[in-house]
């Protein structure tokens, strides 16, 4: 009676654990969802300026703020006079915290730089057209100068800017439009190139091939999904890469075509599987019928085959372009990483994954560059969630 | 129409069938031309640099001499790691998915989600890694994070291969074994497990080759150099895959290196090449073995 019992609630306990590990995907993608977003939530209206650090300009500048891109501009002397950015006529000097010596004297500063904000106090008022880049500290309420108010990350900014300089001083710029571009870009050179070929072999493997030479390419193929991304970026980096080059006669062989070539073949097992298992469900005697009616095989396959599993090639084309959108480590090796608008498929492109894995190393935990990185983080999971999402729908549908 | 146009037709007919056919028998086989030139590569080039001092000592001079044997026995720990957090919770996810839960919602909903999980691109669970195993959980840049991160990545693997399997048993058995009074429990342990399990087991496998391979959820995980064997869960490793990207991409000898990520390569596609042999032909063993009966 008892041993009965104990035997009831093992097992009844065994089930418990059993449903919890039902959960667990869930639970994965909701904490997933919430530590992205908690990471990189704190991005937007935080100010682009390093921290506890502040802009000036004199007294008599008419200017009350100046844009994150012109401050970018100024400090990368591709601006030099305030006219040029809509001030008074008069030519800008950049004075940096370090640049305060050249300024003064030993004796002035003070043994120790104790006198640094005074000095620093006096030089933004004598000099008209200044603009002062120091740290916070040294702006004591007695300040002559006129302190620019922050610029703040903006979500509209973020996602139209095209200027990733994440590290740029003083005013780092994140606009991932370059990025997400970069991104579509190399996927869809991906698919036009994996996609037919992808389905010619998905046609050879279910209506053509004997199932002897089935049985041979399958695990070949299933092979090919196999070898680790890694590989794959080491391949076209050492073989690709260079032949890119000499080819098309360029200066760089690192280039959005190598990422696409390399995505393609990459994509292409996904494209293959689904597309083969969409076109096998085709009932039999449709197939027949087609063939009675003296149709050739090769009519009965792009008449009848074709049209009825659209909807399962529909989804390997988006699954393959899902597959192309997050992979990381091959595009990273052979695309040269050049944040720009892409232009053509010849020249260097940065896709987000690879801008993910190349920065977060040097990135300081919980800072802004952190932050905008979990960001890239958040665009690319709900890039690649609506891709699933799209999955469902197109496969829900082949059902009804 | 008369005999003769429909003749022409008829010739036109085949005339494009037999191009279409050789078209697409010649793609797959390129296709396939794409995987031997890139095994053979590797192969060949790798092949010189593989020796047994190459995979027992440890990397030396910047990377630019010596062998390999931290990232080999790194990658080792990380698989070991992840399969004993993945393998129990996802062939139990996938036995309630299969066996308990009700057709419903609740289900659907369940799968959908493990769907998701397995389009998160594995960078993404690069950042989840290091926000919560690395720095709320403070595990730091050791094993246990890297490898629970890698298990979560093969999680929805492992639930898809071992639904695939257990669906793959003919609800006679089931019923059968109730009608004997077994509970469910008595059922999936005693009967539907045990047929199952050759499916299960191959699955697994395959999961494994996907764990050694990855890299981009450990980019920030594992050490970029390292002399230093781990000695607890809580000590950083190297990676075979990672050590292949640092040795192709960055370093201080280009020349020297490259012989040496060669042989890294090669060593990585041996582990991906022998895990899929081995899975394949267990698949062919079981399957033999079930016809025999």
């Amino acid at each position: 009676m008892n041993k009965k019992f104990l035997n009831k609630l093992f097992e009844k306990l065994i089930e418990g654990v059993i449903t919890l590990s039902g959960g667990i995907t869930s639970l994965a993608v909701i904490l997933i969802v919430i530590f992205l977003f908690k990471e990189g939530f704190g991005l937007f209206g935080r100010s682009t300026l390093q921290d506890d650090m502040v802009l000036a300009v004199n007294k008599s500048n008419p200017l009350s703020r100046i844009k994150a891109a012109n401050v970018k501009a100024i400090f990368d002397q591709d601006v030099t006079n305030w006219k040029q950015i809509g001030g008074k006529n008069d030519s800008i000097i950049i004075v940096r915290i370090e640049d305060i010596p050249n300024y003064f004297k030993e004796s002035q500063l003070g043994a120790n730089f104790e006198n640094l904000a005074p000095c620093i106090n006096h030089l933004t008022d004598s000099l008209s057209g200044v603009i002062l880049f120091v740290p916070k500290k040294y702006i004591t309420s007695s300040f002559k100068g006129k302190v620019l108010p922050e610029e703040k990350v903006g979500l509209v900014d973020f996602f139209t800017g095209k200027e990733w300089y994440p590290t740029a001083v003083p005013d780092s710029r994140f606009g991932v439009l370059p990025l997400i571009l970069g991104t579509l870009w190399v996927s869809f050179g991906a698919i036009l190139f994996a996609l037919p070929l992808g389905l010619a072999v998905a046609i050879y493997l279910a209506e053509i091939a004997d199932s002897r030479i089935r049985r041979m390419l399958k695990p070949l193929i299933e092979l090919l999904s196999g070898i680790p991304s890694v590989i794959y970026g080491f391949f076209g980096l050492v073989v690709l890469v260079p032949l890119i080059q000499s080819i098309f006669n360029l200066p760089v062989g690192e280039t959005a075509l190598a990422g696409s070539i390399i995505l393609g073949i990459m994509a292409l097992p996904t494209i293959i599987t689904i597309a083969e298992d969409a076109m096998r469900t085709t009932p039999r005697a449709m197939k027949e019928a087609s063939l009675a009616l003296g149709a050739t095989r090769w009519q009965t396959i792009y008449r009848i085959v074709i049209p009825y599993s659209i909807s399962g090639i529909t989804a390997a084309a988006i699954l393959g372009i899902g597959r192309a959108i997050g992979e990381t480590m091959a595009v990273l090796m052979v695309t040269g990483n050049a944040g720009v608008m892409p232009h053509t498929f010849l020249q260097p492109i940065r896709t987000i994954p690879a801008t993910i894995a190349a920065e977060l190393g040097e990135s300081a935990q919980g800072g802004i560059h952190y932050q905008a990185l979990f960001v890239l983080g958040c665009v690319l999971f709900v890039l690649t969630l609506l891709i699933n999402l799209g999955v469902e729908y197109v496969s829900s549908k082949r059902k009804i | 129409m008369s005999f003769q146009v429909v003749k022409n037709i008829d010739r036109r007919k085949r005339r494009s069938e037999k191009f279409a056919f050789g078209l697409f028998r010649a793609l797959s086989i390129f296709v396939v031309g794409i995987l031997f030139v890139i095994l053979g590569f590797i192969v060949m080039k790798g092949a010189s640099a593989i020796s047994w001092k190459f995979l027992t000592t440890m990397p030396s001079e910047g990377m630019t001499g010596g062998g390999i044997y931290p990232a080999i026995i790194g990658t080792f720990c990380l698989i070991g790691g992840s399969v004993v957090f993945s393998f129990p919770i996802g062939v139990l996810a996938a036995i309630y998915m299969n066996e308990y839960a009700s057709k419903g919602f609740l289900v659907s909903f369940i799968r959908m989600m493990t769907n998701n999980l397995a389009g998160i691109p594995s960078i993404v669970f690069g950042l989840f890694g290091i926000s919560l195993f690395v720095n709320t959980l403070n595990f730091g840049d050791s094993i246990l994070a890297g490898s629970l991160t890698l298990g979560l990545l093969t999680l929805p693997v492992i639930i898809r291969t071992t639904e695939e399997a257990l669906k793959a048993v003919d609800d006679s058995f089931r019923n059968g074994s109730y009608a004997l009074g077994a509970t469910k429990l008595q059922t999936i342990r005693r009967v539907v497990l045990p047929i199952a399990y050759p499916n299960i087991i191959t699955g697994l496998i395959l999961s494994i080759g996907r764990i050694s391979g990855e890299t981009a959820p450990i980019l920030f995980i594992v050490a970029y150099f390292t002399t230093k064997l781990p000695k607890s869960i809580y000590d950083q490793v190297m990676a075979l895959p990672y050590h292949l990207y640092v040795l192709a991409t960055s370093g201080t000898d280009m020349e020297k290196q490259r012989p040496i990520a060669y042989g890294t390569a090669l060593v990585l596609i041996m582990i991906v090449l022998v895990i899929n042999l081995m899975a394949n032909a267990l698949r062919r063993y079981f399957s033999n073995k079930v016809k025999m009966n």
